[in-house]
Order: C-alpha cells, then structure tokens, then sequence
C-alpha cells in the first residue's frame, strides 16, 4: 500500500496539483499507512477510517493556481459546487463544500461524493479499491474548479456588460490574482518526432512516447485522454482508464472487422476513434482535454437555447479557430460522442467537443495532431484573455 | 412504505396452506431487501438440513423492483445449500421479481413438504398451492407450456425433482438461480413451479429524484466500453468475455491443468453473435440487454458457461456447448458445476469425453442414472472424495469454481476462498478492477491492499443483491449513484456508505450462520493445484502458481479487514456492534 501511496504522491508533485509538503495521503489493507504518520493532519483523517468503508483518503491542499481558485469559488459559503464540464457531469456530479478537516465533516461529504472542497484550505477525496480513485478525484475537482472559475467570471463578466454595469471589484480582484498564478504559455519544443510507425512495435513506442508528452505538456486532466493508430487491420488504442504516461502495458490491439472483443478494456472512446478513422482515412488519432480549449468550448450562451441540454443536443454549427465545436456525451449513446465526432470530422483534422476536449487525427504519425493540440489551446487562452480585455 | 409492499406471503407446503403477513418491522432498514431480507429470514434455521421441512426456500425483491432505476428487475433466492452446506443465496434475472412485487408481496416464504407436486400460484395479492402431479417428472420447457399463461414463473425441471446436488431453478425458461442446488431444495418440498402475475403499482417516494438518478446511472452505463461499447456486454453478452480471458492467459483448461486454449475463438461473443445471428434480450428493468437469443430461439450460454463447456473440457464444437446449455437449462442445472463436474471425472478417468459422450452424461447426471450419472450428481467434491482424489475437484467449499483462473488474477483467489458461498466469482467480482480496469485498474498478479479490497466488494453486492440490481451496472456506475435512487424510492435517507453498512451486516451475518454449521478458516482454501502447479505461461505473461505463504498473509489481512478472529469467524462483539446481537 505504501507503495501505491508513494507512487500518487509523485504525480500529484509531478503534475503541479499539490506540494509534497501539503499531501496527506493514507491507505488501508490490513494495516493503516500514511506519508506523514506522525502528524495531526494524519490523526485526524485516520478517524475517517473508523467510520468509513474506503480504503485510501487523500487530503492536500492544491498547488496554485487551483488553491486560489477553490478559495474564490467557495468564499461565498458556497455549499457545493457544480461545474458543468464533461468530467464532473459525468463522474463528480458536483463536489461539496465543507467547512473543516474533521473526520466527521469529511464522512459526511466523502458518504455521498468522491471528493469534496474543505473551504479555504484543500481538497479531500477517497479510494475504494485504489489510491488511484483518490488521486484521480483530487485531479478531477482541480480541473472542474479551473474550468468552472474561468467560465463562471466570463459569463459574469458577460452578464454585467448587457445591464451595462461595472464588474465588481472582488470579481476583478480575484481573477488578476489567479491569472497572475497560472503557468507561462510557452510552447516548447514537439517532443513528438514526425516518425511513420512501419512495424506493430513501432505502433506501440509511438503511442507510449505521445501518451507521455501529452501528460507532461498538461494537455490531458488527471492523465486521462486516449490514443490511438492503425496499423494493418487493428487499431491500436490506449486503455480504459490508463494512465498516459505509463502506456507500456496498456495498449489494446482492436482488429477493425470486429472479430474479437479482447477490446472490450480500451478506451470508452474507441468507438469514436474507429469513427474518425472510417470518416478520415487518417491513422493516428489523440483525445486530450486542455483547460482552455474546455473552456472556449463552452463559451456559447446563445439566445433561445436551454443551455441545459446544449452538451449533448446543440447541433448549431459552431467553430473555434475554423475547427468545428459539437455536442456529445461520453460513448456511443443516442447523444453520444461517437455518433457526433466523426461526422464532423470528415474533411477536417479536429473537432473540439463542448465541455470535453478536442480530437485530433493525423495522417500517419503523432506529430502533427499533438502540434495542433498544443496550438489550439494556445490560441484558447489567447482568445479567452482577449475577451476578458474587453469585458474588463 | 414506499418502495416496498410491506407484505410477505408465508407458505406451508405441508398444509398446503398460504397466510400473507406483515414483512417484519425493521427488516427493510437493515436488510434492504433481496438477498438481505433471505438471509435475515433465514436466521438460524440455517441448522436444518436442506431437505427438512422447517429448511425454508425465500424469494425476495428489493425496493428498486418493479420501478424506474435501471437493472432493477432482479431477486433473489436464499436458502441452504445441499452442495455446499452454506447459506446459499441467488440473485436472479426474467421478471419474477418484479411480476411479485406488482402481486403485493416483497417475500415468498415456503416451508413444509408437500405430500406430492404442487405449484404455488400467485396472483394480486391471492395465492394457492394446488396439486399437480401432472408435472412431476417432466423439464423445464416442457412445464411451461403445461402452466402457460401470462406473468413470470420459476421451475425446476428433472434435476431438481431427482436431488441433483446442483439443480437450479429456472425462471422465465432461461433466467437461472444456477448455483448451489437451490433447485434441489425446491425439489425436496416437490414444489415443482411458482406462477406469479401482479399488475398493481410500486410505490416511489419521488419520481423526479427516482429520473435524475436514472439519468446519472445511464450516462456512466453509455460511457462504458464494458457494458455498451461496441464490444461490450449489450453487443455480445458475457461471451464477450472469452477474447478477453483468453488474452489475459486465465481460462481455465482442461480442469485447471492449463489456463489457456488454442480453439476458444471458436466460442467467442463475435462467432456466436454471426452463427446464431442473435438479439438482444434481457431481464426487466434493463437497458443493457445483455441477453442474447439466436435467431431460431438458441439461448446463448453466458462466459462461463461456454467456456467450462468448452476450454475446462477440451471441447471446441460450439454446437454441443449450445446443447450442454440447453439441457442444463431444460433439466435446470447449474451450467458452471456441471461442466466442472464432467471435467473432474475426465481427469479421474483419464479420458476426456468427446461432444456426444459430454452431452449424454449431462442426462445421465440429471436424471440421477445409476453409474456416473447418480456419482457425478452429487458435485465433483463428494465424487473425487468417494475416489480418494478430492484434490481434483476444482471448488472451494464444495462449489465448483467459474472460469477465471485464480493464478491469473490474486485478487480472485483470495475471494474464491474466503466467499461465504463457496468457489463463486461473483461475491467480490475482482475481476472488474484486475482484467476490466474498472472503477480503476489493480495489479492482478499481486496480493497488495486486496484483502481489503475484496471485503468492501464483498460488502458493496452484497446490497447490491438486496436493493436489487445487476452487477454489471458497477462497471460503470456505483453506489454513490445507486444511493439517490433507493432515497428516491424509499424515502429514507441513504447513502453509498450506509448502503456499505447495510452490506457488511448481510455479509457477517451469512459468515455467522455458517460458522453456526460448522465453517471456519478451514474451508477458506483453494485447491492445492493453483500452488502447485504453473498455468499457461507465454513469454510475455507467466502464470505462476499462486505463493502459498502470500495467499495465507493475505487471508490472514483479510480477516483482519472483516475484524474476524483469527479462525476466520465473526465473534459476539462485532455481531452486536452491526445489530446481529438476535442472530447469536
């Protein structure tokens, strides 16, 4: 369990979500471990335990700029936040506010939600089977608060300009304050070589090595998002719920015809990626969710709409830098993504998904799709703080 | 009450006498329903032999039968195992649990045995047992049509009437409560078939709530590949599994000796889906219709039915699997015991029975023949026990095991051992998270952090089977989501936790019940073969034999995470400090 512990702990450092200092992160089989054994923080969270079915709990406080974000979304006794990206529509529901680090305050949130915001201070999530869970739940409430504040002050920003009156002082305060925290823009150089995979193990180095340049980049949440190319009569595609920079094992050969459905572990976006490629002809294919591309997608308040339902039934043709944006749910449902992606796609290269993130095909090699991932949310958040110029 | 009819039908089979009372104040906030409410009924008339009058045979739905939550149309069938001695509980697909719950009741409680056959018919809250001799000695299908009529019903066919030691019950002609011999214990009352028909209305505390939490269940099941990707559970059924399992290097083989096999392409989801050009079918309530029926009727066997019928035999004529599982269905006999059982016999014997020879001992077993048939009708342990090999019956606790080889999965192992029920894949179900990477993948060549793992599982269906819902749905959705919609139907305030507590009280207190039997840390092993000897390694997976010490260091924590003694049984304080203080 220590072990597996450990192992979080580094990404979260690893990916800018927590400090190692701030991270409490407890596990349980047979005996109860920590990192910091000997702290209150840890006393208090191994009560958590004792009225608890878990088997790992993970407190931090977050890394800027998400700790200044969760404080400005709950400092107005906030009870629960409800982002509406696809992430937390899906998974997180919405995520609870509480008021303290008591085992008490934390059973009552953690019974009914996989995380929740102890207000002013960090994030708690637990783990059932894997301190996974708990990792994956902490990185998903960072990313639901980034995408939820930036969107929330635009549309508040938005609302005040129609009635023509001044945005108010805390709003502007607390968003020059968060910009000032986020990570420069800067695009380094494309890790990923424009290299044709001729044989199947070429297949699979290219997809380990643009998993991991995907995650180091920060184009992905958590380090979810899929990969995938084709190669003779398969597809090869990254896993359900794989970590993209740990691809190694984690790779599923799809023969296209159907014929076997050792598949049935690959990523729930298969049927998409299958989609893109009958619709493209093009064979490498990658799936990420950067924040601002999340956010520009779901930048659209047109009049008339019932803005409830925009994800998954809005068929208005919409585009973000000439790449189309439509609506769609994970997996292949009536509304689902699979039906939507492909059929935008044809003739095309991208098309960013509302609330979700961007799919991107490449001829016959990864370079080029992760270029034009990174481009495109340059050019989100170049448009993004455009925009608030204006509204500021 | 809402979400529950608050009426139990009692049945004495000897008087053939029906009363209908009041299901027991406070069974619902304890026990949930289902599962739950069998075990709770059960109690300690545990101590009786299978086929004693006092031994009752309790079908139970939960409060989510019968209404909009999805994969709500399950039930359950609890009584004691002639096969293994435990607390034996089923949970069953069709739409038995939901025709009874629109006939009133929330339990059908049978005890005595009748004189001769009898069917139990239920209707709008009436019910009567009338003689029906006619039945006697005929299957399944054949006392369909005999009963006819509308509604849902539950038979047991040859098997069960014979005292095959794994006779199942069938419901709805293909739904089964399959494993343990329930249907033996509904043959030793010689009830030979419950008819039920309701049309009355679940009561739902708040429908808008109840479609919200519908709504957040289907969105997960649409995200999943495992339940309705294109290669999924709604597309193949459970046969989608044989690819997966083959890959993995974990389908048991020729009893276990191998774990992997070169023809079981010739059984996978895709070849049966395009031989048998199936359709999607399903149990009420449920959207993932992961039924499949041939296009001239052919049931499609479930994963492990196949693939017992076909690698743990050496068997790859697809169509005598598709007959082993019709006569097993027709004669009602748990599937998974009886190819074990038939592979068992073929290592004692030395010779594997070809397809023909395979299918004329599955009649031979359940018409009791003498020979091999009446031998191999009592299960492969008492079989290879008469043989002085019981090392070579695959099962724990005397039930047979599925098809994941344990050596291929850690996690599983150590749930096949300490399972209440015996050699049963389906009380943690590891194998969601080490072979479906669901709700995130575990190492599963590894023993770390499973005991603990496998105790909240164990916990987490255990409720499952008493709300009632399909398993499958937990690949995709969890009780966080399962909790709105029982505090949606019922009213009453749950949560994913208090739904965990609930289960741990099912759980410790089935453990209970069977400690009272005698069951202890003795019968929480495997069979010495998976330490012994090393599955089909590749050189890409090796399929080691499990380590010995490792696997006791593991059962050893997973008492430790139940708060068991170290006999592997609940004591007094953690009965009562779960409410189970009646049960000591």
């Amino acid at each position: 369990m220590k072990r597996l512990l450990d192992k979080y702990i580094t990404k979260m450092v690893r990916q800018g979500l927590a400090g190692e200092d701030s991270i409490f992160f407890l596990g349980l089989d047979a005996e109860l471990e920590s990192n910091r054994p000997s702290e209150a923080g840890s006393t208090e969270l191994a009560r958590v335990f004792e009225m608890m079915n878990i088997n790992s709990l993970l407190y931090a406080e977050p890394a800027e700029p998400y700790r200044s974000i969760i404080c400005s979304l709950t400092e107005q006794g906030e009870e629960k936040l409800t982002p509406s990206d696809c992430e937390t529509r899906t998974f997180l529901h919405d995520i609870p506010v509480i008021e303290e680090l008591k085992a008490s305050e934390i059973f009552k949130a953690l019974s009914r939600r996989k995380a929740a915001i102890i207000r002013g201070k960090g994030i708690v999530a637990h783990g059932t089977v894997s301190p996974e869970q708990a990792f994956v739940s902490f990185s998903s409430a960072c990313f639901s608060a980034f995408v939820k504040f930036f969107t929330d002050i635009m549309f508040s920003l938005e609302d005040c300009r129609k009635k023509n009156l001044p945005a108010d002082e805390r709003t502007r305060r607390s968003f020059h304050d968060i910009v000032s925290k986020l990570p420069p823009d800067g695009i380094s150089e494309n890790p990923v070589a424009p290299r044709v995979p001729e044989q199947e193990d070429d297949v699979y180095a290219s997809i380990v090595k643009t998993g991991t340049a995907l995650v180091d980049n920060r184009l992905v949440d958590s380090y979810f998002g899929n990969i995938s190319y084709v190669h003779g009569n398969k597809i090869y595609i990254s896993q359900t719920g794989s970590s993209l920079d740990e691809l190694e094992t984690c790779i599923d050969a799809v023969p296209l015809d159907g014929s076997s459905s050792a598949g049935i572990t690959a990523s729930s976006e298969l049927s998409a990626h299958i989609g893109i490629y009958r619709a493209t002809g093009k064979k490498a294919i990658i799936h990420g969710h950067p924040k601002f591309t999340v956010i520009q997608s779901m930048s659209c308040r047109r009049e008339g709409c019932d803005l409830s339902t925009c994800y998954k039934t809005c068929r208005i043709p919409r585009f973000i830098d000439g790449i189309p944006v439509v609506s769609g749910e994970i997996g292949t449902g009536p509304t689902g993504l699979a039906h939507t992606v492909p059929e935008a796609m044809a003739g095309r290269n991208a098309v960013i998904v509302y609330g979700h993130g961007i799919f991107i095909a490449g001829s016959d090699n990864f370079s080029t799709p992760f270029d034009v991932m990174r481009t495109v949310e340059q050019k989100c958040r170049k448009e993004y703080f455009r925009a608030m110029r204006r509204l500021l | 009450m809402y979400g529950y009819t608050s009426k139990t039908l009692r049945v004495d089979l000897r008087l053939k006498k029906t009363e209908i009372i009041s299901t027991p104040t406070g069974l619902n906030k304890k026990f949930m329903g289902g599962r739950g409410f069998g075990v709770a009924l059960l109690g300690k008339r545990i101590l009786n032999e299978f086929d004693s009058p006092d031994m009752p045979l309790i079908f139970s739905s939960g409060p989510l039968v019968g209404t909009a939550a999805p994969t709500s149309g399950r039930s359950s069938v609890i009584s004691r195992s002639p096969l293994t001695g435990t607390v034996m509980d089923c949970s069953v697909g069709g739409k038995f649990g939901t025709a009874l719950k629109k006939a009133g009741f929330d339990c059908i409680e049978i005890v005595g045995i009748a004189d001769s056959g009898v069917t139990l018919t239920i209707e709008n809250g009436r019910a009567t047992v009338e003689d029906a001799e006619r039945l006697t000695g005929k299957n399944v299908e054949e006392v369909r049509k005999l009963i006819g009529g509308k509604g849902s019903d539950a038979v047991i066919g040859i098997a069960g009437e014979k005292g095959v030691k794994f006779a199942s019950i069938v419901f709805d002609g293909h739904y089964l409560a399959g494993r343990g011999g329930l249907g033996a214990v509904m043959g030793a009352k010689r009830i030979k078939a419950i008819k039920v028909k309701g049309d009355g209305a679940v009561p739902v505390y708040d429908r808008e709530e109840l479609q919200k939490a519908r709504e957040e269940i289907m969105r997960l099941l649409r995200a999943s590949q495992a339940v309705f990707g294109e290669l999924g559970l709604s597309e193949f059924g459970t046969s989608a599994f044989v690819d997966l399992i083959h890959s993995r290097r974990m389908e048991p083989t020729d009893n276990f000796r191998a774990t992997f096999y070169d023809f079981a392409s010739s059984y996978s989801g895709y070849r049966l889906k395009n031989r048998y050009k199936t359709k999607k079918t399903g149990c009420a309530g449920c959207p993932v219709l992961c039924k499949k029926v041939g296009e001239r009727g052919e049931i499609i066997p479930e994963y492990e039915t196949v693939s017992h019928f076909g690698a743990l035999n050496g068997n790859n004529d697809v169509e005598s699997i598709i007959e082993a599982n019709r006569l097993c269905n027709d004669f009602g006999m748990d599937t998974i015991s009886t190819a074990s059982t038939l592979s068992c016999y073929a290592e004692l014997e030395g010779a594997v029975p070809g397809p023909d020879e395979m299918l004329a001992l599955i009649k031979k077993i359940a018409m009791r023949e003498k020979g091999p048939g009446e031998a191999l009708a009592e299960g492969s342990y008492r079989y290879a026990q008469l043989q002085g090999r019981q090392q070579l019956s695959m099962s724990v606790k005397g039930l047979e095991l599925p098809a994941y080889d344990p050596r291929g999965a850690y996690g599983m192992a150590l749930a096949y051992a300490t399972s209440n029920r015996g050699g049963c894949h389906l009380r943690a179900y590891p194998i969601s998270h080490e072979i479906l990477r669901k709700p995130v993948a575990t190492d599963r060549f590894s023993f770390e952090g499973k005991a603990r793992i496998i105790k909240i599982a164990e916990d987490m269906n255990a409720v499952v089977d008493s709300i009632t819902a399909c398993k499958f749905v937990f690949f995709a959705a969890s009780l966080e989501e399962y909790a709105k919609a029982v505090s949606a139907v019922t009213g009453m305030d749950h949560d994913a936790q208090s739904l965990l507590k609930t289960g741990e009280r099912i759980y410790v207190l089935e453990r209970h019940l069977n400690s009272l039997n005698g069951f202890d840390i003795n019968d929480d092993d495997l069979p010495e073969r998976f330490f012994a000897e090393e599955g089909s390694s590749s050189p890409n997976i090796q399929v080691k034999p499990l380590d010995r010490e490792e696997f006791l260091a593991a059962r050893n924590n997973y008492y430790r995470a139940r708060g068991y003694g170290q006999n592997g049984v609940p004591d007094s304080d953690l009965l009562v400090s779960l409410g189970l203080g009646e049960y000591l």
